[in-house]
């Protein structure tokens, strides 16, 4: 026999109905209704299998504790696997099934594995299947040991909200130490924040009941959320606490009945933790029967579901607890008996009740299904045997603060010891348990030294005796039922030299499941403690850490997925691309065109022979802008910049490299000078931020920064490059009022003019071999620029220049991409750029490191080219050059860059080659894949090589 | 999610921060009269102590300045912000020394040594 619905009571929508399924089989609850108290309500006994022995398993709990009901959940056409049937709302239309079953739960087809369960003791799979190799057999024990199933088709939204919050006090737990505390700190003027995970206050008075302040607990609880309200303070249901993390952040998951879930970040003042306490289980051979349930469970299922566990009620208790449990069973029209493990008890004196004392089940009989209790020569036919082994602190969120702990003898449990100045604990939490000590404990820690709300009568004292785990009981007595972990194996951990109490979790897998044993830990180490002759605190806890709950990964991501993981950054002229079906991709955290028109490979071609022939145009915005100014920004530019930049002319530009303090190559670009105090560094794209922070760095910490300012002007400004011979004669046709003078500027020389009221930068500086102009203007005039520009395009055999023609015709220069064509080994002197360091004698950002013996060694990889056959397929990027060595095959350096070149018709590539200006003219083998190829090492720059045609 | 006093804007998300280096390690002011060993020294040898700990940070989405902080690594108590040139502060971290080790009952994990206040520069 199993559960059922009374007629009437309880608090769910008995209006409205609602339709869903268990494994296949039609059922109906109410709004209101879990699943799991759906499923009780239909007299379901079997959820699931269990993870290892496939196992029949009941419902044990009916919130967060459950450790059985575990369900993957279809709705609206997708499946949620590994859903808690008792946190998770009834809704009309679900189907749900038991994990680890086929086809199902009651109808397991592996149910008979359990019979060789002694072969299958902790740690057998790591001793078994180690031979030849675990791979081999895992899959098969992955299908075979498992929980629900991934819904491919199941994208989540990513809808999930995270929202800041701060408060003066935030309060876990609406409960009755939770509400007490924060209407006492509401009353005294602070911002409260108080979260609880159910979706109403009161916590368990929601189940127990009580009278305060002489009037129903209701009254008073709506009191108390009013108070908070009125004083500026939040109350949030259905959210959960999860996690204490850096500096008291407080993350909550907060499920809403309307809309998507958020995450609540939250940064107290204070925090005051009162999150109850979760009942102990009793351990007996067999306690895992369907059948077998925590009694305060049974407690909240009647009370809020009107749903009766079973109708031959067995109880059994080693505290007071259960006895109002008792009561309220056989009120409800249960055959009820007591067993006690102790002699005597107020609540046992005050019960109606037959008890029997001094006794406690030494096994659960029947097979799939509970058919009655053995205790010692006693035996008892009951179809439900609910159990108290005690209460134990919901202190998690205080472990992951990094609280202490103490054993409390006459609680049997751990408790919250000593203070931190940002948490404290109340309630039952705190070991304040029954109504009247919780009420007094909260109300203090709200901070009103008065009197607590007075309570009615009928709420009996909490005296309990320990009831640990026998290692020497016989049968197997579970102690994790989600992870399958018996005393047997605790025994067989500490045998094995398992005796930590870490250890001991990671080899049974104790409490790693995904309820993180919240009602198996404090049996586990009493078991060990029992087994090695220590006591309970000796033994300790393992560490508590976040989630307190499974929160699910949508809550935590956000909305910080797809193009929103890692946005990029926009130009201003996109839309102006996108008219012109540029194929855009991301450069350097930049969204840029990589070409324009449908066909790629062929707009790719055309656009770097247009470059060389006529002129290309190209979106050059994302260059480096950063403006150094100041008295002193000559010498910090010194000191930045391998090259000397004091030196340079008012109105010239100098290429430089910039090194790090190891003296590796971190990145270039074009420093100019547009007044004796006023520089422009034009550095790469991709590493404008990082060039900043060691500007920063370097004016912060050498320089006096009231003399030398960095304002990093890179988003403000559009930069247009016009490239190609017939450059020129596009700026001419297309902006007539330029001066004659910027049209004339030299190679390497800048100025500062001004078109359509606009201020316009024109910089000669060329990242193609040819003749090219930068123009840079304020974004707001980068759209009528790039308009009259392109307009002049068609005339002159011209074009829009997309990036991948572009790093073609750089390759062909032999310009290097730092970072692409050079390696975290890679100094100035390997891409020939000898110059400073023989002439510099004035200190620069890692020069000291060009003059170890391994900056100056003779087998120092150094960029080339190389050539292969005219009609040979260009060198795969990342094909390893090779000498031959003993045998074997020892890297001399590999390929950075290769392309086909439209230009020269043939393949061109760019390598960091050991040695390799020593080798020009030498052909050496390359590998990659399998496949081996050859070329001859060449000078870098393939097209060009005397540089006439920078002023073409 | 650290929560950084910046000496600068005051209390601000870490989010908004940038780890530098490890603070007080100076520039030699002649790298020319270091030996090879002394410059890499310089270059890529930093302390890693299980507590007090000085290290640069700069406020990357705010004000753009360096500033200093001392940080118990063990715990993340962030115990003093100073400006780059001010000399460092003295402090005396509060024990416990490690979130895990600090309660007589908490940790089961033996392998975690706990320095307690009788075992410091013994
Ligand atoms: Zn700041």
């Amino acid at each position: 026999m199993s559960g059922y619905r009374l007629s009437d009571g309880g608090l769910t929508d008995r209006g409205t109905t609602l339709r869903f399924s268990f494994d296949g089989t039609a059922m109906s609850g109410h709004s209101g209704d879990t699943i799991a108290s759906a499923l009780l309500a239909n007299g379901v006994r079997i959820v699931g299998r269990s993870f290892k022995y496939h196992r029949p398993r009941g419902l044990w709990g009916a919130w967060v504790e459950d450790p059985n009901g575990i369900v993957d959940v279809a709705w609206n056409g997708r499946t949620t696997p590994n859903l808690r049937a008792t946190t998770e709302p009834l809704i009309n239309g679900q189907e749900v099934r038991s994990v680890n079953a086929a086809p199902t739960a009651a109808g397991d087809r592996w149910r008979k594995l359990d019979l060789v369960s002694r072969f299958l003791p902790a740690g057998f799979y790591y001793k078994t299947f180690m031979w030849p190799r675990w791979e081999r057999y895992e899959p098969r024990i992955r299908a075979l040991a498992g929980l629900g199933r991934l819904d491919p088709g199941h994208e989540p939204a990513a809808d999930c909200a995270q929202v800041n919050a701060r408060c003066d006090l935030l309060v876990v737990g609406a409960g009755p130490a939770g509400l007490a505390a924060a209407r006492a700190a509401a009353a005294r003027g602070e911002t409260v924040l108080l979260v609880d995970d159910q979706d109403a206050p009161g916590g368990a008075l929601r189940w127990r009941g009580g009278t305060i302040a002489g009037s129903d607990w209701r009254d008073w609880a709506e009191d108390a959320v009013s108070t908070i309200k009125a004083a500026g303070g939040r109350v949030l249901f259905r959210t959960t606490a999860y996690g204490v993390y850096d500096h008291g952040l407080v993350c909550a998951w907060r499920r809403r009945e309307a809309g998507p879930d958020q995450l609540w970040r939250i940064r107290p003042g204070r925090t005051l933790l009162a999150a109850g306490a979760i009942e102990r289980p009793l351990t007996f051979a067999d306690n895992d029967r369907p059948g077998v349930m925590s009694a305060d469970a049974a407690l909240r299922y009647l009370r809020l579901y009107a749903v009766v566990a079973g109708r031959r009620i067995a109880v059994a208790t080693n505290n007071d607890a259960a006895y109002p449990v008792a009561a309220a069973l056989a009120q409800a029209g249960a055959d009820v008996s007591v067993l006690d493990s102790r002699d005597d008890s107020l609540a046992m004196a005050e019960c109606a009740l037959a008890v029997e004392r001094n006794t406690l089940p030494s096994a659960a009989l029947g097979q799939e299904d509970l058919t009655g209790v053995l205790a010692g020569d006693l035996r008892l036919e009951a179809d439900t045997l609910l159990v108290s082994g005690g209460w134990t602190p919901t202190i998690h969120l205080w472990r992951h603060a990094g609280g202490g702990l103490r054993y409390d003898e006459r609680l049997a449990a751990f408790l919250p010891e000593g203070g931190m100045p940002a948490m404290r604990v109340a309630g039952a939490a705190n070991g304040a348990f029954g109504l009247a000590a919780a009420l007094a404990d909260g109300h203090a820690a709200g901070g009103d030294d008065g009197p607590a709300p007075p309570v009615g009568e009928g709420h009996a004292s909490y005296a309990i005796r320990p009831a640990w785990p026998d290692p020497a009981g016989s049968g197997r007595a579970w102690i994790d039922q989600q992870s399958d972990v018996t005393v047997k194996d605790v025994a067989l951990a500490a045998r094995e030299g398992f005796r930590s109490v870490e250890h001991l979790k990671r080899y049974t897998t104790l409490g790693m499941a995904t309820d993180q044993g919240k009602t198996s830990n404090m049996a586990g180490l009493a078991a060990m403690a029992s087994i090695t002759g220590r006591a309970i605190p000796e033994v300790g806890t393992t560490t508590f850490r976040p989630p307190y709950v499974p929160v699910p990964l949508p809550v935590i991501a956000g909305r910080r997925r797809g193009q929103l993981f890692n946005p990029p950054k926009r130009l201003e002229l996109e839309g102006r691309h996108r008219e012109a079906v540029a194929g855009l991709r991301e450069y350097g955290g930049w969204l840029r065109p990589s070409w324009y028109g449908a066909d790629g490979a062929a707009a790719i071609d055309a656009e770097a022979r247009a470059a060389r022939r006529a002129v290309g145009l190209l979106d050059a915005s994302p260059l480096g802008k950063i403006e150094v100014i100041g008295p002193d920004a000559a010498a910090l530019l010194d000191f930045e910049c391998y090259n000397r930049v004091s030196t340079l002319k008012v109105g010239r530009a100098r290429y430089v490299l910039m090194l790090t303090e190891a003296g590796i190559v971190y990145d270039d670009g074009v420093v100019m000078r547009l007044a004796e105090d006023r520089f422009i560094v034009s550095c790469s794209s991709a590493h404008v931020a990082g060039v900043r922070m060691r500007l920063e760095e370097w004016r912060q910490d050498r320089f006096d920064p009231a003399r030398v300012f960095i304002h990093d002007a890179t988003a403000h400004w559009a930069t247009i490059a016009a490239t190609g011979p017939k450059s020129r004669d596009l700026l001419e046709a297309t902006l007539p009022a330029l001066p004659r003078q910027a049209l004339d500027l030299a190679h390497m020389a800048v100025t500062e003019t001004a078109l359509d009221d606009a201020p316009l930068r024109i910089a000669r500086v060329s990242f193609t071999g040819e003749r090219s102009y930068e123009l840079s203007v304020p974004q707001s005039a980068a759209a009528a620029l790039w308009d009259r520009l392109t307009a002049g395009l068609a005339t002159l055999g011209g074009c829009r220049l997309g990036l991948e023609a572009l790093l073609i015709l750089r390759a062909e220069k032999g310009y290097p991409i730092i970072g692409k064509d050079t390696d975290g080994l890679t100094m100035p002197h390997d891409l020939g750029m000898t110059g400073p360091m023989k002439k510099r004698e004035d200190e620069f950002a890692g020069r000291r490191a060009l003059f170890t013996p391994q900056a100056r060694g003779a087998d120092r990889r150094q960029l080339v080219g190389l050539a292969v056959d005219e009609s040979a397929e260009p060198l795969p990027t990342g094909a390893h050059g090779y000498a031959p060595s003993g045998g074997r095959r020892r890297s001399i350096g590999y390929v950075t860059s290769s392309y086909l070149s439209p230009e020269l018709g043939r393949p061109i590539a760019l390598a960091l080659i050991e040695n390799g200006r020593e080798r020009l003219g030498e052909r050496i083998p390359l590998v990659h894949l399998d496949a081996t190829f050859e070329a001859m090492v060449t000078s870098p720059v393939a097209y060009d090589p005397a540089g006439m045609r920078l002023d073409a | 999610m650290f929560l950084i006093p910046c000496p600068y804007c005051g209390e601000r998300d870490q989010s908004e921060f940038a780890y530098a280096y490890q603070a007080h390690v100076h520039r030699p002011k002649d790298p020319d009269r270091l030996t090879d060993k002394e410059w890499a020294d310089f270059v890529f040898i930093r302390d890693n102590p299980k507590g007090v700990f000085a290290e640069r940070w700069i406020h990357a989405a705010g004000c753009r300045r360096y500033f200093n902080l001392m940080r118990n690594t063990a715990t993340d108590e962030i115990l003093a912000v100073y400006r780059i040139d001010e000399p460092q502060p003295k402090v005396e971290p509060a024990l416990p020394a490690t979130p895990s080790g600090e309660a007589p009952i908490g940790s089961g994990n033996d392998a975690v040594k706990v320095v307690k206040p009788a075992e410091r520069g013994s």
